[in-house]
């Protein structure tokens, strides 16, 4: 398809040069006149009353402005309707080691660090809940009073027969999966900049301007209005350049409304930065889960029934907890056709930092297990992985057991794709001893179909501002990231007006300037704020074809707009041919300018040139326009349909979206029976993304969503021992080095959406959640043990290929059979941690031998 | 703690500055003299996002005190820019994807610029070694090794462009 001149080409991002030069500005980046400096004192314990706090002696350090804790701003937010259990600073209790408990604000860094010595805080220990199983049985000592058990929600669901598609399967297989927990590390630590300016007319504190690493500007607005009880319309939201999210920074962490709050209290300008131990406690990452999955298949691999309880060690906040418990179980549909389904899930809270949306939310722990499963029945019933996939394959247009409405579904291709790049069916079972090769498929969402907070207005709009100059400024609240969310704005408006992609300017994520826009999450962008984009450049488009059909004297569907040049069809050799612009643009030369007259307007010009015209530059399109309508705006917006909005269950709400990417994936790896270390060699990756619209940020964000599931398939794990994280550093927290990562050849399946914007969908976190099963499977393939609980490090495969062989058993694991999980494993006694921790209460569960607690 | 008078040679220029003796050089260069390129991204010399260069060689400014680098060249991601416009390595990082957030981006210049410095033809297990030191959490590094052969190519490229102009 060369239809098109700016979209589907691979071009640099629109704010590469800014990256690269060090010239663009994170929040970090800003300093502000009298601005002072945040300092968070956070609480030792995992469960504990707050009896008192005494700041007197930090108030009078000298450099301290400000010392601010619960009291100062007690009202409870979240970022979800029914989960507004979190207060800024803690009011009452804390509920992890970490929570934030009080604030300093000094001249500086070292004074505000010295203050928090300073604060005296009086706790007196509870009990604390680690283990989400033991946690479900709590009759007393709960983490918040009115959620009892300390289950955050249940669901419930059944869809189609469950029973009778077990009754009628040839073959049920079920198992307990356990995958660990790991979290976003984005590489900039969250960091929020408030400032609050005079009101002239009061003279007390009017407008709160807020600079947030964020993916959500607007959430962030709401809620700060909730906690500071000021109008949204006082206060602006401004997200600089963001490096990094993953959904890390997809809702509020406490520090972006701490930082207002000191900032109203000390009457000055408060930057708050974490470092890098508070991110991994601020968290929000994917919560440790329990999976037991039952499967029920005829003898050639057709599912009849599945069967899945899942358990969410969620922390001791709501965050998004009920959504990501309604993804584990809604998107076990969508992705295969799948005649029944029982599904039951639990989000239960615990003593640790809170779990929240992680790329690829709530879909991805759930899938290593059922592609894990596929893998072993395809192996019970002496199958191809493969065909157990193509068997299972949805037959679009279609809407799932489950409600789920499937226009475009790429998943075929993607299958075939990765199966004749990695010559699997002459290379499968044929490598050397060690060496492997396993597959899994995966999918997600393009955009959530309903919004957080539930309302029938749109979830993007889009402004286009076109002016004399020439100039096309598109004002979009989508979020940078990193993913490419301008770049992808600026290419569908230069598109659709047929204009040079360097007219156009991208404003985005400032609530004074931008329409709203719900944020970057759920990977909605290209798909909701690209349809708003596209509409609101048809908008303003049909104002220029107007005008400048009047002045070429020709009919509105006559007039071409392309590069760079509105024309009148007919004049190329084709409507659509680049030649045409070359011919054109040697007709009247210089190209890009309207000499002097743009300023003083087009009576003059028209005068000048008389008569009518059958090509003109796209400045003079713009000029005619404004002369002809007075002014050159145009809007868009987008709301997903009705019928893609899901099921009327109660629950019925998550896991619906206008459309889902696919993902299917082939990895080889070897690993080493002496030490249990894997090495992948290669993964091919094949991802259906409706359309490319840059193949270059196609490509970066399915390689990078591959990488990220590589890093939780090998090495990335979330170590807790009572309560405290062992691993809060970029090194002990294993991310993959350039070293360790394989090659990873991503190919682009293209199944063009009715729906998406030039039919694209979404490509940022579909792949995600097919590696870890990928390299599970591989592993299977490779040495013939079957892990259960991931991280697959060289500890849980050499117990695995120990027991295999009959060895004599050596304690790697704190007794969890990595084969066969029950339990999560708590670390007592590691190498990093030898019985000292944060203080017990002598009840403590964790404390009893039955929890195989520590000291 | 008492401030003192150090003497910073920074991207070619020579800056007067009076910091404590315990102040760390990403500091003195983020909050002395504006020079934010250069990102803190841990605290314990993990993450190399705040990789510059010192008399050529990559170091970790986030534990390195400014003082101790008197006298020194230091080099930090605002001076790799080619006579004000893009270096040919800048210019491939945008055109190949090698930086999506961009946080990681300003210390993986410092380190394949030294690279690229010292071995103008490195194999891919090379490039993979050097860039080891740095972390990114977006791209899996893939993209990061088409841009740095782009990079050499261009520069190739360009050398002969200059040889044949010269001649």
């Amino acid at each position: 398809m060369s239809d098109f001149s700016i979209i589907g080409k691979p071009i640099a991002m629109i704010d590469a040069a800014g990256k690269t030069t060090g010239a663009g500005k994170y929040t970090d980046d800003f300093k502000l006149p009298g601005m002072l400096i945040g300092k968070i004192l956070h609480s030792p314990y995992p469960h504990a009353r707050i009896k008192s706090i005494d700041t007197s002696r930090a108030k009078v350090l000298d450099g301290v402005v400000a010392v601010v804790t619960g009291e100062d701003a007690p009202n409870p937010y979240g970022i979800l309707p029914v989960g507004h259990d979190e207060t800024a600073l803690a009011v009452g209790k804390v509920r992890y080691v970490g929570d934030h408990v009080a604030c300093v604000a000094a001249i500086n860094e070292e004074i505000a660090e010295q203050a928090l010595e300073l604060i005296d805080v009086d706790y007196e220990p509870l009990p604390a809940w680690f283990d989400p199983e033991q946690s479900m049985k709590a009759e007393s000592d709960l983490i918040h009073e009115n959620r009892p058990h300390n289950i955050e929600k249940d669901y419930h669901h059944v869809f189609g027969d469950p029973d009778k598609g077990f009754a009628d399967a040839d073959y049920v297989h079920e198992a307990r999966y356990i995958a660990n927990e790991v979290t976003h590390a984005a590489m900039e630590p969250h960091c929020t900049l408030a400032s609050f300016e005079l009101d002239p007319h009061t003279g007390k504190l009017g407008r709160l301007t807020v600079w947030s690493s964020t993916q959500v500007p607007y959430y962030l607005q709401h809620k700060l209005s909730l906690v500071l009880e000021m109008p949204m319309s006082q206060i602006r939201v401004i997200k600089p350049l963001v490096g990094g999210g993953f959904g890390g920074k997809s809702e509020i962490i406490p520090l972006e409304i701490i930082a207002a709050v000191a900032a109203r209290a000390a009457r000055a300008p408060v930057k708050i930065t974490y470092t890098r131990e508070e991110v991994f406690w601020a968290h929000r990452g994917r919560p440790r889960t329990i999976i037991d999955l039952k499967t029920g298949v005829k003898n050639d691999g057709r599912v009849t029934s599945v069967a899945c309880k899942v358990i969410q060690d969620g922390g001791a906040y709501c965050s998004y907890g009920v959504v990501t418990i309604l993804y584990s179980g809604a998107l076990i549909g969508a992705l295969y056709d799948i005649p029944s389904i029982r599904y039951d899930g639990f989000r239960v809270l615990t003593n640790k930092p809170a779990c929240g949306a992680m790329r690829g939310h709530g879909t991805v722990n759930v899938r290593f297990a059922f592609e894990s499963q596929m893998d072993e029945i395809a192996a019970k019933l002496n199958l191809d992985p493969a065909a157990v996939r193509r068997v299972n394959l949805l037959r679009p247009p279609t809407i799932t057991v489950n409600g789920l409405r499937v226009l475009s579904y790429g998943l075929p291709e993607c299958i075939d794709q990765v199966i004749t790049r990695s010559a699997w069916d002459e290379r499968k079972g044929k490598l050397p001893k060690g060496r492997g090769l396993g597959m899994a498929c995966s999918h997600y969402v393009s955009g959530a179909a309903n919004s957080i907070i539930r309302s029938d207005m749109p979830h993007s709009t889009v402004n286009i501002k076109i002016d004399r100059d020439g100039g096309v400024v598109v004002y979009t609240g989508a979020s940078e990231i990193g993913q490419g969310s301008d770049t992808m704005t600026a290419q569908v408006v230069a598109e659709v007006l047929g204009c040079d992609l360097a007219r156009v300017r991208v404003i985005a994520a400032d609530t004074d300037l931008t329409p709203i826009d719900l944020g970057s999450y759920s990977s909605r962008v290209t798909f909701m704020a690209g349809n708003a984009a596209l509409r609101a450049a048809q908008d303003v488009k049909k104002n220029i074809v107007s005008a400048a059909a009047k002045r070429m004297n020709c009919a509105p569907e006559d007039v071409i707009m392309r590069n760079d040049r509105v024309y009148k069809r007919g004049i190329g050799p084709s409507d659509h041919d680049p030649s045409a612009a070359e011919i054109l643009e040697e007709k009247d030369a210089p190209r890009g300018r309207v000499d002097g007259q743009i300023l003083r307007g087009s009576v003059l010009q028209k005068r000048k040139e008389g008569g009518s015209k059958e090509h003109m530059s796209f400045e003079e399109a713009v000029v005619s326009a404004i002369d002809f309508h007075g002014g050159l705006t145009g809007t868009g917006s987008y709301a997903p349909p009705m019928e893609a909005r899901g099921g009327k269950h109660k629950g019925g709400g998550v896991g619906p979206s206008p459309a889902y990417s696919y993902s299917a994936q082939v990895a080889e790896v070897s690993v080493d029976e002496e030490t249990g270390g894997v090495t992948v060699h290669k993964i091919w990756a094949a991802h259906d993304c409706g359309r490319a619209l840059n193949p270059v940020a196609v490509e970066g964000q399915v390689i990078g969503s591959v990488w990220m599931g590589l890093g939780q398939a090998l090495e990335e794990e979330m170590v807790w021992k009572d309560g405290l994280l062992m691993n809060p550093g970029m090194l002990e927290y294993r991310s993959p080095s350039s070293a360790e990562s394989p090659d990873i050849e991503c190919i682009i399946v293209e199944s063009i959406d009715p729906e998406g914007p030039f039919g694209a969908k979404e490509a940022g976190e579909g792949s995600l959640a097919a590696t870890i099963p990928a390299i599970s499977n591989a592993i299977y393939h490779a040495v013939g043990v079957r892990l259960r609980e991931s991280p697959f490090t060289p500890e849980r495969i050499l117990s695995a290929l120990r027991a295999k062989k009959g060895m004599k058993r050596i304690e790697m694991t704190e007794s969890v059979d990595p084969t066969a999980p029950t339990t999560f494993r708590e670390h007592g006694g590691s190498l990093w941690f030898r019985g000292k921790g944060p203080m017990r209460h002598p009840l403590d569960p964790s404390r009893q031998p039955a929890n195989g607690g520590g000291q | 703690m008492k401030k003192e008078l150090v003497s910073l040679r920074v991207n070619g220029r020579t800056y007067e500055l009076a910091i404590e003796p315990s102040k760390l050089l990403l500091d003195v260069l983020r909050q002395d003299l504006d020079l934010t390129g250069s990102k803190r991204g841990c605290d314990d010399s993990s993450c190399g996002a705040c990789t510059v260069q010192i008399d050529g060689i990559p170091m970790l400014s986030c534990t390195m005190l400014a003082a101790s680098c008197e006298g020194q060249e230091i080099t930090t991601v605002e001076g790799v820019a080619d006579r004000g416009g893009l270096a040919a390595l800048q210019k491939a990082y945008g055109d190949f994807g090698g930086a999506q957030c961009g946080f990681c981006t300003p210390g993986f210049m410092m380190t394949i610029k030294w690279l690229l410095a010292n071995n103008p033809d490195p194999t891919e297990d090379e490039i993979r070694d050097a860039l080891s030191s740095n972390l990114c959490r977006c791209t899996g590094y893939s993209q990061m090794y088409q841009a740095i052969r782009a990079a050499l190519d261009a520069e190739q490229k360009g050398m002969k462009q200059e040889l044949v102009e010269a001649k």
